[in-house]
């Protein structure tokens, strides 16, 4: 199944697209388990990556920790810290 | 209870009218006593900022001020509450964000606004970044750890 991934603000510029789909590789089971195999697909998502504690994500548009499954996940987004308001 | 309320949201490149957003909760009706509101504009502190660009989240943006709203209404007894946030590019001395809330007495709409406020900054997906007054690019703004911690003391009491 193919799963949406969404990029904002820096995260979006260091991997230098707004979205992409992906196959997910079979063990992808967390949040956690998708920034470590992303981090790995080459300098621009080790660039965005480089500390995957800082990188907020969303699934279907609500937050989530990064020890959520993400089994089901039409859309999970990818950005930094918040700074609206 | 009477019926909630429903949070008026809006997310819109447009500015906003103040007196208008107030006018459109009070007006018609006399069981509002207290009518609180909190504009954020665009600040350039040193002249050096020419426009802050906000980068955010379309749908997800709508959804999470809904839900940080709703639960403003479980929380205070609310007669209205309008929330607005601009996205775009924004100069200084321009308005960005509005909260207005509306209710019997202060106390409520104060508390109301509040916590609006310090949940869209650490929560809603708004992103700035600095456009320079000397055509260079500036950085992202960078989160600010008071803001968590801001967000954070609405949810002690409950734990």
């Amino acid at each position: 199944m193919s799963t949406k991934l969404i990029y904002f603000a820096w995260v979006r510029e260091r991997i230098g697209k707004p979205e992409e789909h992906v196959e997910l590789p079979a063990g992808i089971e967390t949040v956690a388990d998708l920034l470590r195999w992303l981090k790995s697909r080459g300098e621009e998502y080790e660039n965005a990556l480089q500390y995957p504690d800082v990188i907020r994500v969303a699934i279907n548009q609500e937050h989530v920790g990064h020890r959520e499954k993400i089994a089901g996940a039409r859309e999970i987004a990818l950005f930094p810290p918040m700074t609206g308001g | 209870m009477a019926g909630a309320i429903v949070p008026a949201i809006r997310i819109q490149h447009e500015d906003f009218d103040v007196a208008a957003e107030i006018a459109g909760l009070t007006k018609g009706r006399a069981d509002i006593g207290a009518v609180v509101t909190f504009s954020g504009l665009c600040r350039d502190e040193q002249g050096a900022l020419s426009a802050l660009e906000l980068e955010h989240y379309p749908g997800m943006a709508e959804a999470e001020i809904g839900r940080i709203a709703a639960e403003a209404v479980a929380r205070w007894p609310l007669q209205g509450l309008t929330v607005i946030h601009r996205h775009g590019k924004i100069a200084p001395g321009e308005n960005i964000v509005l909260v207005v809330a509306a209710s019997a007495h202060r106390q409520a709409a104060f508390e109301a606004a509040n916590f609006l406020m310090d949940y869209l900054k650490s929560r809603a997906p708004f992103w700035k970044k600095e456009h320079r007054a000397d055509g260079t690019q500036g950085g992202w703004v960078e989160a600010k750890e008071a803001d968590d911690h801001a967000a954070d003391r609405w949810t002690k009491p409950r734990e």
